[in-house]
């Protein structure tokens, strides 16, 4: 491995990290798609300040970006605010508007400088470490290597400070209100490390990809666990390996790395989506099949349980009786019973059937949970 | 920090509107301390509204509101607050203790974390609510009285002296029900004020001793006995009131319960 390939899947890693932390509470607060419009948006503010500092590395674009990524989320606010449309059309309304308007300024005024449109919106993430930081003569590493660090940094000390409060504002706003807990600032707070996050991480992967990376993998995060600390940790786990994952792929197919990051942290999400235990399709198909003949068995207890030493008894508890008391298929009732007595709930004495004290046990326990 | 003088709340003239459409009408009201109050009234009467008025958690276009005799801002802390259960997100990746101890979370005020002191103030609050063998249980996974039964806990740790409750008994089993009502009534032998929207006509007189009338105006506060009468009923639900019995008190049966 050569040092630029290193330092190209150190920048995919420290982004993807620095992304999926603010990007997590995206997901709980089902805002994901704000993180698109900012990550468009952020275009107009980069532009806006560049036209005004006329150089490409200040920290002044940091700044107008955020405070773009700001804007538009005032923005979506007061048209939603207004009652006219709701809040995902009020999204689509403000950041096209916003961003066109970006685009058009790149087009008219920058055209002498190095800020083109494909670059905003798929990054160039091989040619980061082209972009050196040089302080007195030393090379210090790609640019976008600092940049990245000193957001993720950024954002690990704010989710650090304010956990309890990001975890109240998003589960129960009300209560924060109530407690004094300014939700509204903390919401802005949030969106404030978005649109930061989103502006550093655009150069790298691009203004399109910057939301796959804070979407994909806290909500692949989020069916794997119950725990919010688990779930942040998760998160920054499935981008990091989305990011070194998908370099090595692009590597492979000689394809766009950006790219081949969204696409594999895509495929995480296929695999936890489909095999997460207790919320995957699988899991959820086996645990149908396990009902299916379950529940069953547990209306049988409960049928002998209810006849259990009662006259009537010899004629309701016969396996050849089912069907015509439970209007079960004679062949579905045989196949009950006998998962029944596998399963040590029913005894049979020729076509008598009688409960165990541990089918016993199980019918009260289920009538005992319903009532 | 309360003072026993006054009255634990206050509504003084209070209008709240959404755009121009009044949902509470010039509204008086005061709680006096130490009283387990219900607030009824039809759909659309503004009872959550109202809770939420005194929270502070919507701006009113008119009027005051005082807790303890100060703004709601100065006594945050001394006020503790159920919501109702579906205004949050039960599938947040969270456990029943962890909910509960949000309950400290404006005593502790910002950037400080809870620890052992909060944890186990927390614990005693879920083993009182009866659930502390799910203590570490995700929340979807709870029944609706569970959920509630958080909720009260929640509010149990805040430790407050008003408690504000909106439909508490909403969604829960009778033995939920029960259960909560006799949380209530030990917040009261405690000397605590709990205000409680509620549904139920039938249970007013058993589980309350006070009571607000409410539609959008005030049609009646004050003792149940004075309060809860016939003519108050009609005047808060409109007539005709088939289901009120005789004395005031609906009969046993056929009681709408919104």
């Amino acid at each position: 491995m050569t040092g630029v390939q290193l330092e190209i899947q150190a920048i995919a890693a420290v982004t993807a990290a620095a992304c999926a932390l603010p990007g997590a509470f995206l997901v709980l607060r089902r805002l994901s798609l704000l993180s698109d419009a900012i990550g468009h948006s952020i275009l107009l503010g980069i532009v806006l300040a560049f036209l005004v500092v006329q150089e490409l590395t200040s920290p002044f674009l940091v700044v107008g970006a955020a405070l773009v990524g700001l804007l538009t989320v005032v923005a979506v606010e007061l048209v939603r605010g207004t009652g006219l449309v709701r809040e995902d059309a009020a999204i689509g309304l403000v950041f096209p508007a916003l961003f066109s308007l970006g685009v058009v300024l790149v087009a008219r005024y920058t055209d002498s400088v190095h800020l083109d449109t494909d670059a905003v919106l798929l990054g160039e993430l091989a040619f980061t470490p082209f972009d050196r930081l040089v302080a007195g003569g030393w090379d210090l590493g790609p640019r976008a290597l600092w940049v990245m660090s000193v957001i993720l940094a950024v954002n690990l000390v704010a989710l650090l400070l304010f956990y309890k409060e990001l975890k109240l504002t998003t589960f129960d706003p009300a209560l924060a209100l109530a407690l004094g807990l300014a939700p509204g600032l903390v919401h802005y707070g949030l969106m404030t490390l978005v649109s930061v996050t989103a502006v550093g991480a655009f150069t790298a992967v691009g203004a399109i990809l910057v939301v796959a990376l804070m979407i994909v993998p806290p909500a692949t995060a989020y069916l794997l666990t119950d725990r919010l600390g688990v779930l942040l940790g998760a998160s920054v786990g499935i981008g990091v390996a989305s990011a070194i994952g998908g370099y090595w792929l692009a590597h492979a197919l000689d394809a766009s790395i950006a790219g081949s990051m969204a696409a594999t942290a895509g495929a995480l999400f296929a695999l936890a989506f489909l095999f997460a235990p207790g919320r995957g399709l699988v899991a959820a198909a086996r645990r149908r099949a396990r009902q299916r003949w379950e529940f069953p068995q547990t209306m049988l207890a409960i049928h002998l349980l209810n006849h259990e030493g009662l006259p009537e008894a010899a004629v309701e508890n016969r396996i050849d009786h089912l069907d015509a008391h439970l209007g079960w298929e004679p062949a579905f009732a045989r196949e009950v019973v006998e998962r029944a007595q596998r399963r040590g709930l029913v005894r049979s004495d020729g076509a008598a059937l009688e409960l165990t004290d541990r089918g016993r046990a199980g019918a009260r326990s289920s009538l005992a949970r319903t009532a | 920090m309360s003072t026993r003088d006054g009255h634990a709340i206050e509504v003084t003239d209070l209008t709240v509107a959404y755009g121009d459409h009044p949902v509470l009408w010039d509204v008086d009201l005061e709680v006096p301390h130490g009283v387990l109050m219900g607030v009824v009234g039809p759909n659309g009467a503004g009872k959550t509204t109202l809770v939420k008025a005194i929270l502070g958690l919507v701006r009113p276009a008119a009027g005051r509101v005082s807790v303890l005799g100060r703004p709601y801002a100065d006594v945050r802390r001394a006020v503790a607050y159920v919501p109702q259960r579906g205004s949050v997100d039960w599938d947040f990746p969270t456990s029943v203790l962890d909910v509960v101890q949000m309950g400290r979370y404006g005593a502790l005020g910002w950037v400080r974390r809870p620890g052992r002191a909060e944890r186990e103030r927390s614990l005693e609050a879920v083993r009182k609510v009866g659930l502390e063998e799910l203590a570490g249980r995700q929340i979807s996974q709870l029944s609706g009285g569970q959920q509630q039964r958080v909720f009260l806990a929640r509010a149990l740790v805040q430790d407050a002296d008003v408690y504000l409750m909106d439909e508490p008994f909403q969604g829960v089993d009778a033995t939920t029900e029960r259960a909560v009502v006799e949380l209530l009534r030990e917040l009261r032998a405690e000397g605590k004020t709990v205000v409680a929207v509620h549904h139920d006509l039938q249970t007013v007189p058993e589980y309350f001793d006070w009571v607000t009338l409410l539609n959008v105006r005030r049609i009646a506060s004050g003792p149940v006995d004075d309060a809860f009468t016939e003519e108050n009923l009609r005047l808060a639900y409109g007539a005709p009131l088939g289901f009120l019995g005789r004395n005031g008190r609906p009969p046993e049966e056929g009681l709408v319960s919104e």
